[in-house]
């Protein structure tokens, strides 16, 4: 009896799940399903069967040519977590192994311009890069696109340090490890899966990221941010190349995504149940 | 093997010096189908300026706006042509943040740009910014809906007609409602359609003081009747209703009536996107036989930030892209229905745009009857017909927007949304220091 109503259980929560996953999808695959409808199928209200032209596809590469921001959103977002780990892992170091009694309200701080509206500081940063020759360059975007998620891979990275005893960091000084190998040698090995999921996150972060990408760019720098507002109109119905913009927008970071959605979750979880 | 290499690379490196020497232009522009067009047709203008490259920056409208305005407020020096509207000309050129077109060369034939068009983009009788295309508002119809209903449109109609022909032609049944109108929150939404339908109420932002008029008895019955009229006949979840909404119901034989921008007319005649092509009539924009019609006035227009180091390259590009000969050259690729509308008179006297384009006459007349130095019954002390020509317009018009799409949305009343924008104009106007 117990194992039938578990199994009946299980298949509740199977199917709930699966509910729960399709709907949250569904905006995702319908902007996928679109795309491979002309645009008068497309306004035709809700369908979920294209006719399966590839028309807007071949539209949408002709107006815009794809791969040159494709190349800028891989430049910008790899390039900008690289940077990111260059300066966090330090700084995560220092305040998991030796926090001092500020250490706290400076992650709190750090967590803290997280929630300060971008657009409040537009047009210092506009300024600012204006004055230094960076707008419209990969090296400035990754430089902000590196200090705009810092916060995060900070925080996420002393919560990984957290977890691995000093003692261990203490043994290898006592056998005479510099600082920079103890780093590189001993703690980052071990932390291996909290820094490649914290890479992965950061990643998706900087792909996505809209404000700044948009705003610093014109043409050298502009990322597939840049590349779907183009296809936004407000005087015509263009949701067919609009959906194929936004499809070959995200399909690489989806791809990425769901390759390693294990090393996300398992770094994600890393220490959430102690 | 080697030779091969060496030629290949010297080959390169000429190809770069080229690169180099040549001299480039970034423009902004909005992403519809006419600036589409013209990207593709550029090959024309580098055959002729071998020496002049162009990048292209194509943005959503809102995000161009923000681009351009921090860019050229900031002289960040990102573009040197640059995509506006008849909103920011005015402002921009008073703060000398655009350099006047005085060189577009001996054959633009200046004088040939539709007066109307040319004031809006004018300051001080200098041209600031040359029109790409232009727009008025007009009211497309279903003839057959129409006839169905025993009425036959005028020309030029009344608002009242308008209200007859719209609860005559409404079968909810069947989908139809009798008119679609903008209902979308911001000033260049339900506050572009609004603004002009209140010239023609009589109504206006400001008196000659600058003293906000929402407590006047003229937008009481202009947002009245807008309410009443959309409550009995318009589409469902209107007040979510924009340019592009509209659109798609119209085309799908949703509305008996829509009045919104001229330039939809070629999206509702092409019978590859729309159900009713065939269908089609139009009509001026309504008045309250007051003097003014509920139309506006608005062009893309091509402009030169005052920090462009690449001023006479930009203008040659302005120029090209303006002139009489790229409209021939559209004819000739695309046909004469392509063609940018609403900015040359010789355009609207050609015969063949006019067999091309029914809605040719109409346009040009909707554009004649919108003069944005008087654009109201009353007078005024701002420049726009549907939009006021100051920088405080786009945030205090987004706000009276979201108060006036409540009330179509049946969230407050029309007393209390009117109320509200008073307030919200005199807060405005007193921190602007228009009211002393």
């Amino acid at each position: 009896m117990a194992r039938s109503v578990t199994t009946q259980h299980k298949t509740i929560a199977t199917v709930a799940a699966w509910i729960v996953a399709l709907l949250i999808f569904f905006p995702i695959l319908y902007t996928i399903i679109t795309s491979f409808k002309s645009e008068q199928e497309a306004i035709q209200g809700f369908s979920i069967i294209p006719s399966g032209t590839f028309e807007s596809y071949s539209e949408v590469q002709a107006q815009s040519g794809y791969f040159k921001f494709f190349f800028n959103s891989v430049l910008l977002s790899v390039g900008s977590t690289i940077l990111a780990l260059l300066v966090a892992i330090p700084a995560a170091w220092s305040m998991a192994f030796s926090p001092t009694k500020r250490t706290k309200d400076i992650l709190m701080w750090m967590l803290s311009t997280k929630m300060m509206p971008a657009v409040a500081v537009l047009f210092p940063i506009y300024l600012i890069f204006r004055d230094t020759g960076l707008l419209d360059s990969r090296i400035g975007l990754m430089v902000m696109l590196m200090l705009i998620n810092l916060p995060i891979v900070v925080w996420m990275l002393y919560t990984y340090f957290r977890e691995i005893p000093g003692e261990i960091l203490e043994a290898a000084r006592m056998d005479g490890a510099s600082l920079w190998n103890e780093i590189v040698y001993v703690l980052t090995p071990m932390a291996v899966p909290g820094i490649a999921s914290t890479m992965l996150l950061n990643i998706i972060l900087a792909w996505n990221e809209a404000f700044w990408t948009i705003r610093l760019t014109t043409t050298e720098a502009a990322p597939l941010t840049a590349f779907i507002s183009s296809f936004s109109s407000p005087q015509g119905l263009f949701w067919a190349k609009l959906s194929a913009a936004s499809t070959l927008a995200i399909a690489p970071i989806l791809i990425m995504g769901w390759f390693s959605q294990k090393q996300l979750v398992r770094g994600l979880t890393f220490g959430a149940v102690k | 093997m080697k030779l091969r290499t060496l030629t290949l690379g010297l080959l390169s490196a000429s190809a770069l010096a080229f690169a180099a020497h040549a001299e480039s232009i970034t423009i902004a522009t909005v992403n519809n189908g006419d600036m589409v067009r013209m990207q593709k047709l550029t090959e024309d203008f580098t055959k002729a300026n071998p020496d002049i490259q162009l990048n292209w920056v194509t943005l959503e409208e809102n995000v161009l706006r923000e681009r351009v305005t921090t860019d050229i407020a900031t002289k960040g020096g990102q573009y040197d042509v640059m995509t506006i509207g008849t909103y920011e000309v005015p402002i921009w050129a008073k703060q000398s943040w655009l350099l006047p077109l005085d060189k577009l060369g001996d054959d633009y034939d200046a004088k040939d740009i539709i007066p109307a068009i040319a004031g809006g983009l004018s300051v001080d009788g200098k041209l600031y910014a040359a029109p790409f295309y232009g727009e008025s508002s007009f009211v497309m119809y279903r003839k057959d809906l129409m006839e169905k209903a025993g009425l036959t449109m005028p020309d030029a109609p009344t608002w009242d007609f308008i209200k007859q022909a719209a609860d005559k032609m409404t079968d909810r049944a069947n989908g139809v409602n009798g008119v679609c109108l903008r209902g979308k929150a911001g000033w260049g939404e339900n506050m572009a359609f609004l603004t002009a339908m209140s010239n023609s109420f009589g109504a206006r932002w400001f008196d000659e003081n600058w003293k906000p008029q929402f407590d006047q008895p003229e937008w009481k019955n202009t947002l009245q009747f807008y309410v009443d009229l959309m409550k009995a006949d318009g589409p469902e979840g209107a007040s979510s209703n924009g340019f592009n909404e509209n659109l798609a119901l119209f085309q799908q034989g949703k509305c008996g009536m829509w009045i919104d921008a001229t330039v939809a007319a070629s999206f509702v005649s092409d019978p590859k996107a729309s159900q009713v092509a065939d269908k089609v009539g139009y009509a001026l924009a309504p008045d309250n036989g007051l003097g003014k019609r509920g139309n506006w006035l608005w062009a893309w227009s091509l402009a030169i930030p005052a920090g462009t180091q690449k001023a006479d390259a930009a203008e040659k590009f302005v120029s090209w892209a303006t002139s009489k000969h790229y409209a021939e050259l559209v004819a000739s690729k695309e046909g004469w229905a392509n063609v940018p509308p609403g900015t040359r008179s010789s355009l609207y006297a050609n015969a063949e745009y006019q067999k091309a384009a029914p809605f040719a006459k109409m346009t040009l007349d909707s554009i004649n009857a919108a003069d944005p130095t008087h654009p109201t019954v009353k007078p005024v002390p701002y420049v726009g017909v549907q939009f006021v020509a100051i920088p405080e317009f786009q945030g205090l018009g987004t706000t009276v927007g979201q108060l006036f799409s409540a009330a179509l949305a049946g969230q407050s009343s029309v007393d209390d949304a009117l109320k509200q924008a008073q307030d919200a104009a005199t807060a405005a106007m007193t921190e602007g220091g228009y009211i002393k």
